[in-house]
C-alpha cells in the first residue's frame, strides 16, 4: 500500500475552496496602490512614488525566482542573469532604434514597451531554457553552483559587449511608449509598473494551484516519488525554471525603464543574492512574500543608504539571524493568507 | 612558442591556485555537506592579513604567518559562530547565511582598509627569474607557489589516505552517521576540516597578493571559479579539484593570452580585445557546461 502523504492531498483537495481573504486583500492593495502616489505627494516626499515603482518591479523578479526556489525547491543563484537579459532587451532595442540601423541587420529596433515587454519575456524564457537545460542535469550543491557560474559567464559576455557599453552600461534615453500615457512621468510609470505586478502575481497564483503547480509542489517534497508515480519530473522542473527565467525577464525589462539605464550590475551574482534574500525575508515558497520582502530589503536599502553608506555590513549579520532562528519569514506572521507553505 | 609555454605555465600556477581552494571548499562540503559562499572572504582575509604585516614589518615570513593566522582565526569563528549551527538546515540556509557572512566581512574590510586595492611587494630573493629552459626565463616566484601548491597537494594526499584523521575524514564524508555511532567526535573532526580549508584558502590569498591587488570582492572573483573548479571536477573529490583546477586554470590562461590576437586576424584590434577577453573569461564555462553535457556528475565523482 502506497504511503500518501495525507498533508499534501488535503491541500490539493482545499485548492477549490475559496475563503474571501485573497479576493478582499486584492481589492484593499488596489485601492491603497491607486491611492498612493497622492499620499506621497500630500506627505511632501514624490520620490517615494519612484520607491514604490522599484519595489514592484523587485517583487516581480523575486517571485518569480520563488516559482522554482520556494515551489519547486531548485535553489537557482543566477536569477540576475534573467533579470539583467531582460534589462539589456530593452536597452539594445532602443538603441538601434535610436540608431536606425536594425539589430544584426535584420531586426529593427523599437520604443514600443507593447514589443520590448513580450521580447524580453522571450528572450530570457530561451536563456532559462538552454542554460536550465544544463543545470537541471544536476540538483542540490552542485545546481547551486552552476546556476551561479552561468549567471557569471553571462556578466562577463556583457561587460565585453563594447557595443553595448560594455563595463559602463547602456543609457536608454526615454522610457517605452505605451499608447499616449506619459511614461517620463514617474506616477504614470508606476501605475503601469503595479498594474503589470498586480496580474503578474493573479497569473502566479493561478500557477502554483494548477497541477503543474502541486506537480513542481511535489516535486520539492519528494522527487524520487513523483518519478515513481510516472511523472518526468526534469520537464516539469525545466518548464518551472523557464517560466521563472521569463518572470524575471519581465522585472528586468520594466527595470530598465525605470532607471532608463542597463549595466553588466543587473547581472551581478550580488543581484541573485537579493532577490534570494527577498524571499527569505519575506517566506519561501508563499505567494506575497517576494514582495512583503521586496518592500523590506528595498525600503532598507534605500533608509539606511542615507545614514550609512556601509548599510550591508548590518544587512549580512541580520540576514544571518533571520535564517538562523526564523521560521517562514515575514508571512508567518499572516498564516491564513495563502502564508502557509505545507 | 615561448610565449606559448610561458603561458602554459602560467596557468598550471593559477590552477594550483585554485586548488588549494578547491580542495578545502570540496573537503567541506564532501564531510559536513555545507555549501560555503565564504570561503572566498577567507581568501580576502588571508591575502589582507599577509599584506598589511609585509607593508608594516618587511618581513616575508611574519606576512606568511599572519596570512595564516589570520584566514584559520575567522575560519574558526565563523565555524564556531554560524557555519556549526547550519550542518543540519537546507542548502538554501547555508547559502543565504553565508551570503550573510560575504557582506558583513566585505564591507567590514572596506570600513577598515578603505576601497583602494593594496599592492603587495615580492620577497626580494624571489623576485628574480629562473631560466626553466635555457633561453626562456621565468618568474621565481610563479616557481614558488607552483611548489608550494605541489607540496600542499601532495601533503593533502598523504593526510587524507594515510593518517587516522584522514581516515576519519573519508569515513565521514561517507558514513557519517555510523563514524559518531564509533565514539568519534565528529564536531570536533568537522571543526578540524573547516580550518584545514580556512588555511588552505589563506594561503592561496596570501600568495596572490603580490601576483594581484589585494581588494574587496577578490574573494568572490575567485569563488565562482573555485565553483566551476569544483563541479567539473566532481564535489566532494580532491583529485577532481586538482585535475578541474588544472583544467579550469590552463585553459583560462590560454584563452586570455591567445584568443584576442585570433580575433585580430579578422577584426579591428580595440574590438578584437575586448570581444576577446570576453568570449575568454566564458571560456571556462562553456568547459563546465560541456562536461556537465557529457558526465553531469563531474569528472571525478567521488563514490558515495
Amino acid at each position: 500500500m502506497l504511503k500518501v502523504d495525507e498533508k499534501y492531498v488535503a491541500q490539493a483537495q482545499a485548492v477549490p475552496r475559496r475563503s474571501w481573504w485573497p479576493v478582499a486583500g486584492t481589492i484593499l492593495f488596489i485601492l491603497c496602490a491607486a491611492a498612493f502616489p497622492y499620499f506621497a505627494k500630500a506627505i511632501g516626499d514624490p520620490s517615494l512614488i519612484g520607491l514604490a515603482a522599484r519595489i514592484a518591479i523587485y517583487a516581480i523578479a523575486a517571485a518569480s525566482l520563488n516559482l522554482i526556489l520556494g515551489y519547486g525547491g531548485m535553489i537557482s543563484f543566477g536569477h540576475a542573469a534573467y533579470f539583467g537579459m531582460g534589462g539589456y532587451v530593452v536597452g539594445i532595442l532602443y538603441n538601434h532604434f535610436a540608431s536606425g540601423d536594425p539589430f544584426l541587420g535584420f531586426i529593427p529596433g523599437t520604443n514600443q514597451l507593447l514589443i520590448t515587454l513580450p521580447a524580453a519575456i522571450i528572450v530570457s524564457g530561451l536563456l532559462a531554457l538552454v542554460l536550465g537545460a544544463l543545470s537541471l542535469r544536476t540538483s542540490g550543491v552542485p545546481f547551486i553552483m552552476i546556476t551561479l557560474a552561468f549567471a557569471q559567464m553571462l556578466f562577463f559576455l556583457f561587460v565585453s559587449l563594447k557595443a553595448y557599453g560594455g563595463d559602463d552600461g547602456l543609457i536608454v534615453r526615454r522610457r517605452n511608449v505605451l499608447f499616449d500615457l506619459n511614461m517620463a512621468d514617474d506616477t504614470t510609470f508606476f501605475y503601469v509598473a503595479v498594474g503589470i505586478a498586480v496580474v503578474y502575481f493573479f497569473v502566479f497564483a493561478k500557477l502554483v494551484r494548477s497541477q503543474f503547480g502541486l506537480i513542481l509542489g511535489g516535486i520539492r517534497q519528494n522527487e524520487r516519488r513523483m518519478a515513481a508515480i510516472g511523472i518526468s519530473t526534469y520537464r516539469y522542473k525545466l518548464v518551472a525554471f523557464v517560466i521563472a527565467g521569463m518572470g524575471a525577464g519581465l522585472a528586468g525589462a520594466l527595470m530598465a525603464n525605470y532607471s532608463k539605464f542597463v549595466s553588466p550590475d543587473m547581472l551581478h551574482w550580488t543581484k541573485s543574492g537579493d532577490l534570494m534574500i527577498m524571499i527569505i525575508i519575506g517566506g519561501t515558497g508563499t505567494l506575497i512574500g517576494p514582495a512583503l520582502g521586496a518592500v523590506v530589503l528595498v525600503g532598507l536599502e534605500t533608509f539606511l543608504t542615507s545614514w550609512t553608506e556601509h548599510w550591508k555590513f548590518f544587512l549580512g549579520p541580520v540576514l544571518i539571524l533571520i535564517v538562523l532562528f526564523s521560521t517562514g519569514g515575514l508571512m508567518s506572521l499572516f498564516s491564513g493568507w495563502g502564508g502557509k507553505r505545507e | 612558442m615561448t610565449l606559448a609555454l610561458e603561458q602554459l605555465l602560467n596557468g598550471v600556477q593559477f590552477g594550483i591556485m585554485l586548488f588549494l581552494l578547491a580542495a578545502g571548499l570540496t573537503l567541506i562540503f564532501g564531510i559536513m555537506n555545507v555549501i560555503n559562499l565564504a570561503h572566498g572572504s577567507l581568501y580576502m582575509i588571508g591575502a589582507y592579513g599577509a599584506a598589511l604585516v609585509a607593508a608594516r614589518t618587511g618581513s616575508f615570513v611574519l606576512a606568511i604567518l599572519a596570512g595564516l593566522a589570520a584566514a584559520g582565526i575567522a575560519g574558526l569563528l565563523i565555524e564556531f559562530l554560524v557555519i556549526r549551527k547550519l550542518y543540519n538546515r537546507d542548502h538554501l540556509q547555508q547559502v543565504l547565511a553565508t551570503f550573510g557572512l560575504i557582506l558583513f566581512i566585505n564591507e567590514g574590510a572596506t570600513i577598515l582598509f578603505g576601497r583602494t586595492p593594496l599592492f603587495v611587494s615580492m620577497p626580494p630573493f624571489l623576485s628574480g627569474s629562473v631560466e626553466i629552459i635555457p633561453g626562456i626565463p621565468y618568474p621565481t616566484y610563479r616557481i614558488a607557489i607552483m611548489i608550494v601548491g605541489l607540496l600542499v597537494a601532495g601533503g593533502l594526499y598523504l593526510l587524507v589516505n594515510k593518517t587516522r584523521i584522514g581516515m576519519l575524514v573519508r569515513a565521514g564524508s561517507t558514513h557519517r552517521e555510523m563514524v559518531r555511532a564509533l565514539g568519534v567526535d565528529i564536531r570536533l573532526l568537522y571543526t578540524i576540516v573547516f580550518g584545514l580549508g580556512a588555511l588552505l584558502a589563506g594561503l592561496a590569498g596570501l600568495m596572490a597578493g603580490p601576483l594581484l591587488a589585494v581588494q574587496v570582492g577578490m574573494g568572490e572573483q575567485i569563488l565562482i571559479l573555485t565553483f566551476v573548479v569544483v563541479v567539473i571536477g566532481g564535489l566532494g573529490s580532491i583529485r577532481g579539484a586538482f585535475y578541474g583546477a588544472l583544467i579550469v586554470g590552463i585553459t583560462d590562461t590560454m584563452l586570455r593570452a591567445f584568443l584576442p590576437s585570433v580575433f585580430k586576424t579578422f577584426m579591428a584590434a580595440s574590438e578584437a580585445d575586448a570581444l576577446g577577453a570576453g568570449v575568454s573569461s566564458m571560456g571556462i564555462y562553456l568547459v563546465m557546461a560541456l562536461v556537465l553535457l557529457i558526465r553531469p556528475q563531474g569528472l571525478f565523482h567521488a563514490q558515495g
